[in-house]
């Protein structure tokens, strides 16, 4: 191409030689060229105009979650680009690829405290996989081509890139664009060391009481296929993370449940008593593990992670499986031999009865008294045959709708696994609905989380998102107050909420809602909100003091759990 | 402070800007103070050298240096301790020339450490000494006690690993070859 291009130009010819169709943003002085530009690509880019950065952010990464690809997020410099870092941070450390394209004050500007100047490279760069400023039109291609391989190679993760006003008017001569493969100082996916699958297989193949912890790393890495061939073969028995939800269909007969601090009463305890513990693309969280010096140490640790930093970083692995789990679970199957373990497997079901009996039954069948969390989320996972996505916000309905929502497909859970942001939810699953645009998209948010982004309504309003909001709405922020009751002596401390009419609001947004207070509305209410082609609000009255159990305090030892009025 | 061993991390760079506070707030995420912090060009071009050193448990800097290494535009971070490494800082010490002249014992303070005298001017003298810590922590103190340091400065920790060659170049070759 000889003719020349504007730096902008060159921006969009880039995120399209990306394969990007869909960007989430909001114009502002120092990104203007580039809006200006995308006027013209209007057909071949879809811009969905959020109403805050902080909710481009988290769409972006809704988007990313369900699609696959990476989330593109577009905004202006200074306040626009320092709302982003909410949702940068949480990219980060739920390793969700996006990049985050913001604007800058001209180079000659630079350092100078100019209007809508921040550094924002510098304010980034501790929540970024890689942060870089662009200040000439010619290293526009170069620099989106590796944003573009960082965000989305190995472990994945967020990219910031800040482009100066004049490289966005600046000419660029002989515009090309390749795409980038190789990066000299970034190794995303390190070589398999065969003797540590060797090792792996050896130990797997002895193993009385083996057990897998299944993370979102399987997901990220495409090996689904891989991981169920692997515990079929091996027979062994697996629990995921909140983000390895859906990774392996909740009905297998191998998935024993969830992890963590609200996870199953099996899959905690087990830790302690396994003998060989697994651990496929997850990296130990606090949340999961409690009290490491008391976490499994019974149990041979298998770590397999593509990311090295990862390993030996909280749990000793006595076996370090370095490599794309796509590749490193097949290489390990191969070596292992055909087994089962049912008396094992038949140790987590007993436990589950008994969680069952002291939780579940109350939680999803309760017949008098309030409405509860999971009796909703039961209700309308079933309600969509088990196939739709969920999305939460932050809290005791995200800890609930983790737990009783069911998957039979991967990725088809969006939550803020590691930061816990409130107000992820409804731009989440705005960009989720744009990342797969035939599932259904079921948001559970809470009424705290719901009005710390309430103005995403308008993005549904103007175009027509059709997403699912299931409105938990317990006048409290539930979780703080749970543990006020617990561990705070019932003190509750500006966690009672006064709220608006929800339903007012929605119907002001011209999204057609509706309030339930009884059990026996509910089912017909679930059914005209899936029913309505478009965005539908619950706004679901549920008790104010419920609690979520079983819980694993803070910090205490995986078999310490309670549950509740046992 | 549990049994922390000083530390030398060596980290190879891109010479990309912004690096250094990159560097320095994986440190800081970890409370580990820097103790001494060098930055330069290294043998090969284009490619830039820390030395940083810290006081940490094995366990702890390892994690440290992990981390590091993983940053896009770090090509390789790795720690010694002491026994694995030739070291040395450089230490400036200025004096009073009066005070100097006044007292006939500082040439032998200087013989002793083997102290170099850079500059003299009519007020002040400005001594070098290259060598440990320990040994110019030394010498500033007698100086100190003897007629007083007008200025004092340390630089930090240059280090160079007893191994034969420098680690890096392997891997840049493996690097290259890959690419190709």
């Amino acid at each position: 191409m000889s003719k020349e291009i504007t730096g902008s130009e060159a921006l969009i010819l880039s995120l399209l030689s990306e394969g990007v169709d869909t960007i989430f943003g909001y114009p502002g002085g120092a990104i203007m060229p580039v809006f200006d530009c995308l006027y013209d690509y209007r057909n071949k880019i879809n811009h969905i105009l959020v109403r805050h950065e902080q909710g481009a952010t988290h769409a972006a990464e809704g988007y990313a979650r369900t699609s696959g690809k990476v989330g593109v997020a577009l905004v202006t410099s200074g306040p626009g680009a320092t709302n982003t870092i909410t949702g940068i941070a949480d990219a980060m450390i739920d390793s969700t690829p996006m990049i985050v394209i913001s604007g800058q004050v001209a180079s000659s500007l630079l350092g100078s405290d100019a209007f809508q100047e921040a550094d924002v490279v510098g304010i980034s760069q501790p929540v970024t996989k890689w942060a870089y400023q662009i200040r000439r039109p010619q290293d526009i291609a170069w620099a989106v081509a590796r944003a573009f391989y960082i965000a989305a190679s190995g472990r994945p993760g967020p990219v910031l890139l800040d482009i100066t006003k004049d490289a966005q008017f600046g000419k660029v001569a002989n515009y090309e664009y390749k795409k980038a493969s190789f990066i000299r100082s970034y190794q995303p996916i390190p070589e398999v060391n065969i003797s540590a699958i060797e090792e792996a297989a050896k130990l797997i193949n002895q193993a009385k009481k083996p057990y897998a912890l299944v993370g979102q790393g399987v997901i990220l890495g495409g090996a689904e296929k891989e991981l169920l061939a692997f515990l079929e073969k091996a027979g062994v028995p697996a629990a995921s993370t909140v983000l390895g939800l859906s990774a392996v269909p909740t009905d297998h007969p191998l998935h024993v449940g969830m992890l963590g601090m609200h996870g199953n009463l099996g899959p905690n305890k087990k830790t302690n008593e396994c003998d060989v513990l697994i651990a496929i693309g997850m990296r130990f969280d606090d949340r999961v593990t409690g009290d490491l010096k008391t976490y499994a140490k019974q149990a041979k640790v298998i770590h397999f992670d593509i990311d090295p930093a990862e390993i030996d970083k909280n749990v000793y692995a006595h076996v370090k499986v370095l490599g794309d789990a796509k590749e490193t679970l097949a290489a390990v199957t191969e070596k292992i031999e055909k087994n089962s373990h049912q008396e094992w497997l038949q140790e987590f079901r007993a436990c589950d009865q008994r969680e069952y009996d002291a939780v579940i039954k109350h939680e999803l069948y309760p017949t008098t008294g309030q409405l509860k969390m999971g009796e909703v989320i039961r209700k309308v996972s079933e309600a969509t045959d088990n196939k739709a996505v969920l999305v939460t916000d932050v809290g005791q309905h995200q800890m609930m709708g983790v737990r009783y929502f069911k998957y039979s497909q991967s990725r088809s859970v969006v939550t803020s696994g590691g930061l816990g942001t409130m107000g992820f939810g409804l731009p989440a699953a705005i960009g989720a609905k744009y990342g797969t645009p035939d599932r259904t998209i079921c948001l559970f948010v809470g009424d705290g989380g719901i009005q710390m982004t309430i103005q995403e309504l308008g993005v549904i309003m103007q175009y027509g998102v059709n997403v699912k909001i299931i409105l938990l709405n317990n006048h409290f922020l539930g979780m703080v107050r749970q543990w006020q009751e617990l561990f705070f002596e019932e003190r509750y401390s500006e966690t009672v909420m006064t709220n608006p009419d929800f339903v007012k609001i929605s119907n002001a947004y011209n999204i057609p809602a509706r309030k339930v207070e009884t059990r026996e509305e509910l089912d017909e209410a679930i059914a005209d909100m899936l029913n309505h082609d478009g965005a539908y609000l619950l706004d679901v009255q549920v008790e104010t003091k419920g609690m979520v159990y079983p819980m694993m305090p803070a910090g205490t030892c995986v078999t310490n759990i309670l549950l509740g009025n046992e | 402070m549990e049994n922390k061993t000083l530390f030398t991390v060596t980290i190879f760079s891109e010479n990309t800007a912004g690096l250094l506070s990159q560097v320095t707030s994986v440190f800081t995420r970890r409370q580990l103070n820097i103790e001494t912090l060098s930055v330069s060009p290294s043998a090969l071009e284009g490619i830039h050298k820390f030395t940083v050193t810290t006081f940490s448990t094995e366990e702890e800097i390892e994690k440290v240096v992990k981390q590091i290494d993983k940053k896009v535009d770090i090509l390789k971070a790795y720690f010694n301790t002491d026994d694995e490494l030739v070291h040395q800082e450089i230490a400036l010490y200025k004096l009073a020339t009066s005070e100097f002249l006044r007292i006939p014992s500082v040439e032998e303070l200087i013989r002793k450490y083997n102290a170099q005298i850079l500059d003299i001017t009519e007020t002040y003298v400005v001594i070098q000494k290259t060598g440990h810590y320990a040994e110019t922590q030394s010498l500033f103190k007698e100086l100190s006690g003897l007629i007083g340091v007008l200025q004092f400065i340390r630089s930090g920790r240059v280090a160079i690993t007893k191994s034969k060659t420098e680690r890096l170049s392997d891997m840049l070759q493996k690097l290259d070859k890959k690419q190709k």
